[in-house]
């Protein structure tokens, strides 16, 4: 399984590894500021670090990252959909029936509750490092705080989630979409919407192959991975 | 779906109440005027609904999504190998430095490291592709002002660039080169002597071109004071490469972060600009294409043998893991927040484009100003539609 | 043209031969100037060789743009005014032989021989002031508009350091004849030296300078194109043309160019002229018969002199923004030609 927060303690046998400072203390910063609104972190130490913050605590982590942990670049804000997709890589055919999939969310870094969270990328200037924050995004009514008066470049990005995840900002001025017509309907990049290039077009994988004289068995799935995956090259 | 109209009817009515406080205000009517999406001057379909007393611009709001391709979603159908095709065309221009990224954060999270030599390759395909870049830059500056012959030298001098990566890679614009563990080949023979003597010739460029334009007393006029972003604000709206450090912030994410590419072993100068103006914003790149012909002589000096390829299964399953992997690409900070189940494919990956950021400071900087400071700043913020609407 | 030959020609053959003249006169140096210059010189500029494939060096090149636009659909916005629409490019291309009418070719080798010639010109080199903005007006495009409004206050604005630097030729020469200028420079002596005669070009130094870039702006060329600005406005009041009256406008933009060029050879290089103290004449009557064929040739070398400066000009500066194109005519010409209307008229009495 793999690691999802580093509450979890070592033996006591495992030497005292190198922690990483830096980005410790920006937890601790955090956990001050939010009390227990900070439910979960993770440090890759020496690399990189996720925090999640309660759904309510969402602008209060972003004015903490910005005021006290002193991140100033706001990188982006997006979501994340984390129902497996019904339809797997799209290349089902579509004469067959459609074959079971396991539909459980398992969510990934400092864990989740719900099918979607929103989370952003910030980072300090100075001390050079980034925070990727998470955030629950309630299933019934998905909508979070705003994140458009913490930073400014938040309003494309939050107008950018909202049409293709369809989750509400609060205290967005001006959510109209961004790359779609205004009277497309749907969100896109929910797990639930279909890729619509491959519902109008199966994929040709499965359809057009035809099979090689002499060749028994059918061409599955993996098959026709494994030649996709020699003609994009891995090498060696 | 309701609050969407809602907030729709509200934009619409805010709109129309605005047009209605400058008729009482001044007594004449804006004019509306649609830049785009079919202009010279920006670079792609890029549509700007300006609203204009007389020529100085009150309002403007740029609206994207004509090239929308629907990226994130497509790269869920792929293979990890297969993106690398897909993202190469994001920022079309600079091609080999979008796969760059990507294949980084899938070689965190596979635990892979490419070899040396396969990395110093892979940081001189990326500086290239970055003059390639902004040498298109440095000649279309000159058309949007005006002024219509460097971008001729620009094209010339680029066409020596993009033989060298057709040379290496096999492909002028879209080369498809990296793959997950190092690169699908080496350099041919001669590449290196040949890519000095491009590199000189690009010197030679960029001398000329800050001779013809820069130098000039009407560019100076054009560009100097215009659009100023002050770093608090370019930090907010997420500004990154040559914006945001041509408002005096020190943040280059070649030497700020520690990536398996070779920039920690070469030393190269990161330029800064105090003023924050269209200028600034130019003049910088100049300078770090100037920058980018040197990085790429000291790394050919300093290339290591041995293989390209390191040892990665034949079908690529990456573990389960997030990763994000960001480089100081030529538009800017290009980063790829990549989320692998265990499978072939990427469960969801987020692509931050430099080119979003930077344009959604449009409605911030366009206050204000003349109609052809509108073109002198977008051109100086320097975008590339694919890399917007991804 | 009345001597020209020995023959008595009655009045519709000399009319007949002064229109066929004058539009020679407009269309060679057009069609001279795009050929030699936008076509070559600006490729051979930018490093590259422009049209090569229609006839010699692509020396038909012209011939068969001409051909491409007068087959062209002739479109035209469904708002806009139709009958003003159609005036606009005719009004700026008359205005354009209603200049040339002025220019002396030669001794005898003239369309009209006005008291107050370059008066004239500088009146009638307005009109085209109207076309332009009525052209911009009647497209129905806020593009055209904004081009058109642009070139309502550049032109206007840049009348006046014309009309001042060509006062001060005007006070050194002590005539408004055009022939009259071209005498005075071509018999007159520089601080007592009449080897090379009295060139205005150089003792009217800054007033040629200030007229060139006059010029330039008046012909809406770079630095001075914000009416057409390509890259912001498309062609500003030229955009919704095509077909025909598009030709109509690209002509009349090339053979304005070569027409003022022409002026200002006239007013500053000595016209027609080689200084006269070298074949000892002295009065416009005794210039001798051949200079009737020769003077023309001079005209075009001197013509095709200045073109280049103003055409290097154009594909060498990006362009300047309108507020600051009224400031520097405002700011630094106006000032400048009047100071030197002031030196000129000084220098005139004393010396």
């Amino acid at each position: 399984m793999v690691p999802l927060s580093d509450t979890q303690t070592a033996t006591d046998q495992t030497p005292a590894l190198p922690g990483d400072a830096k980005r410790e203390r920006v937890v601790q910063q955090l956990r001050d500021a939010l009390g227990d609104g900070l439910i979960d972190s993770l440090i890759k130490p020496g690399d990189d670090m996720w925090v999640r913050v309660r759904t309510d605590s969402w602008r209060a982590a972003g004015m903490a990252l910005r005021d006290i942990v002193g991140c100033d670049h706001f990188s982006f804000l997006s979501a994340i959909d984390w129902m497996p997709s019904p339809f797997g890589r799209g290349e089902d055919d579509p004469t067959a029936p459609t074959p079971e999939r396991d539909m459980t969310i398992r969510p990934g870094y400092t864990g989740g509750d719900t099918r979607m969270q929103v989370f952003a990328r910030v980072s300090s200037t100075t001390a050079h490092f980034g925070v990727t924050i998470k955030a629950d995004v309630p299933d019934d009514a998905p909508v979070i705080d705003s994140w458009l008066t913490v930073y400014a470049g938040a309003n494309w990005h939050e107008r950018e989630a909202h049409e293709m995840f369809g989750i509400g900002f609060e205290g967005h001025p001006d959510l109209r979409n961004m790359y779609l017509p205004t009277e497309f309907e749907g969100y896109p990049l929910r797990k639930d919407f279909p890729l619509l290039a491959r519902i109008v077009k199966p994929w040709p994988g499965i359809v057009d192959v035809e099979l090689l004289p002499g060749a028994g068995d059918s061409a599955e799935d993996g098959d026709t991975a494994q030649a996709e995956g020699d003609t994009a090259g891995s090498a060696e | 779906m309701t609050d969407l109209i809602d907030r729709q009817k509200l934009s619409y009515i805010a709109a129309q109440a605005a047009d209605a406080r400058l008729n009482v205000e001044l007594e004449t009517e804006g004019m509306t005027l649609n830049i785009g999406p079919q202009h010279p001057a920006t670079h792609g379909t890029l549509r700007i609904i300006v609203r204009l007393d007389g020529e100085q611009v009150i309002w403007a709001d740029p609206s994207a999504g004509y090239m929308h391709r629907g990226y994130e979603k497509l790269t869920e159908v792929r293979t990890f190998p297969q993106v690398t095709t897909l993202v190469n065309r994001i920022d079309w221009l600079g091609s080999f430095a979008n796969e760059v990224p990507f294949i980084l954060a899938a070689e965190k999270l596979m635990g892979v490291e490419a070899p040396p030599r396969a990395q110093w390759i892979r940081t001189i395909l990326f500086e290239l592709s970055r003059i390639a870049n902004v040498s298109l830059f440095l000649g279309d500056l000159g058309v949007q002002l005006g002024a219509i012959t460097p971008v001729f030298m620009a094209f010339r001098d680029r066409e020596y660039v993009l033989n060298l990566i057709e040379g290496a890679t096999g492909g002028r614009f879209h080369p498809n080169f990296d793959r997950i563990g190092g690169l699908k080949d080496d350099l041919p023979a001669g590449w290196i002597a040949e890519t000095r003597q491009v590199m000189k010739k690009l010197r030679n460029f960029c001398d000329e071109i800050e001779d013809l334009l820069f130098g000039n007393a009407i560019f100076q006029t054009r560009t100097r004071g215009i659009g100023v972003i002050p770093a608090p604000v370019a930090l907010q709206y997420g500004l990154s490469g040559a914006n945001l450090r041509a408002s005096g912030v020190d943040w280059d994410l070649r030497r700020d972060q520690v990536l398996p590419l070779a920039y920690d072993k070469i030393d190269f100068k990161v330029w800064t600009h105090p003023d924050g103006d269209s200028f600034a914003r130019c003049w910088l790149r100049l300078q770090e294409t100037r920058e980018a012909t040197h990085i790429v002589d000291k790394l050919l000096d300093g290339l290591p043998a041995g293989p390209v390829m390191a040892k990665v299964p034949r079908i690529i399953r990456v573990p389960e893991g997030e990763a994000y992997v960001s480089t100081e690409n030529p538009l800017g900070e290009m980063g790829y927040y990549v989320v692998s189940k265990g499978d072939m494919s990427p469960f969801r990956v987020k692509i931050r484009t430099a080119s979003f950021n930077n344009i959604s400071i449009v409605p911030w900087v366009l206050r204000g100003v003349f109609v052809p400071d509108v073109i002198t700043i977008l051109a100086s913020l320097y975008f590339i539609l694919g890399d917007i609407d991804k | 043209m009345s001597v020209m030959f020995a023959v008595d020609l009655p009045y519709w053959a000399q009319s007949l031969l002064r229109v066929l003249g004058g539009t020679v006169a407009v269309l060679l140096p057009a069609g001279t100037i795009v050929y030699v210059f936008l076509f070559k010189m600006m490729s051979f500029m930018q490093s590259r060789l422009g049209p090569m494939e229609a006839g010699p060096y692509g020396s038909m090149q012209l011939f068969a743009e001409v051909g491409k636009w007068l087959q062209k659909e002739d479109i035209q916005p469904e708002k806009a005014d139709a009958r003003i629409f159609k005036m606009a490019p005719l009004i700026v291309l008359v205005s354009t032989f209603l200049l040339v009418a002025v220019v002396p070719f030669g001794p005898d080798a003239y369309f009209t021989d006005f008291e107050a010639g370059i008066f004239y010109a500088l009146a009638v080199s307005s009109i085209s002031v109207l076309g332009i903005l009525i052209a911009g007006w009647s497209s129905a495009n806020k593009y055209s508009l904004l081009g058109g409004l642009r070139a309502a206050g550049q032109l206007i604005a840049y009348e006046l350091p014309m009309v001042l630097a060509v006062l001060g030729v005007v006070i050194q020469a002590g005539t408004l004849n055009m022939q009259g200028i071209v005498f005075k420079q071509n018999a007159d002596s520089m601080f007592g030296w009449n080897g090379l005669g009295n060139p205005y070009v150089l003792t009217q130094f800054v007033g040629f300078v200030v007229f060139m870039i006059s010029i330039q702006a008046e012909l809406t060329q770079a630095p001075f194109d914000m009416p057409i600005a390509e890259s912001e406005l498309v062609s500003g009041y030229m955009t919704e043309y095509s077909g025909f009256r598009f030709l109509i406008f690209f002509i009349a933009e090339f053979a304005t160019v070569g027409v003022f060029s022409l002026i200002a050879s006239v007013l500053f290089l000595g016209g027609w002229g080689i200084p006269f103290s070298w074949f000892g004449w002295d009065s416009i009557n005794a210039v001798d018969d051949w200079m009737n064929v020769v003077g023309p040739l001079i005209m075009i070398t001197k013509m095709l002199a200045l073109s280049f400066i103003i055409m290097w000009v154009r594909f060498s500066y990006p362009r300047l923004r309108e507020d600051q194109l009224q400031r520097f005519a405002w700011k630094v010409l106006i000032p400048v030609s009047l100071a030197n209307i002031m030196v000129t008229a000084i220098l005139k009495v004393a010396l």
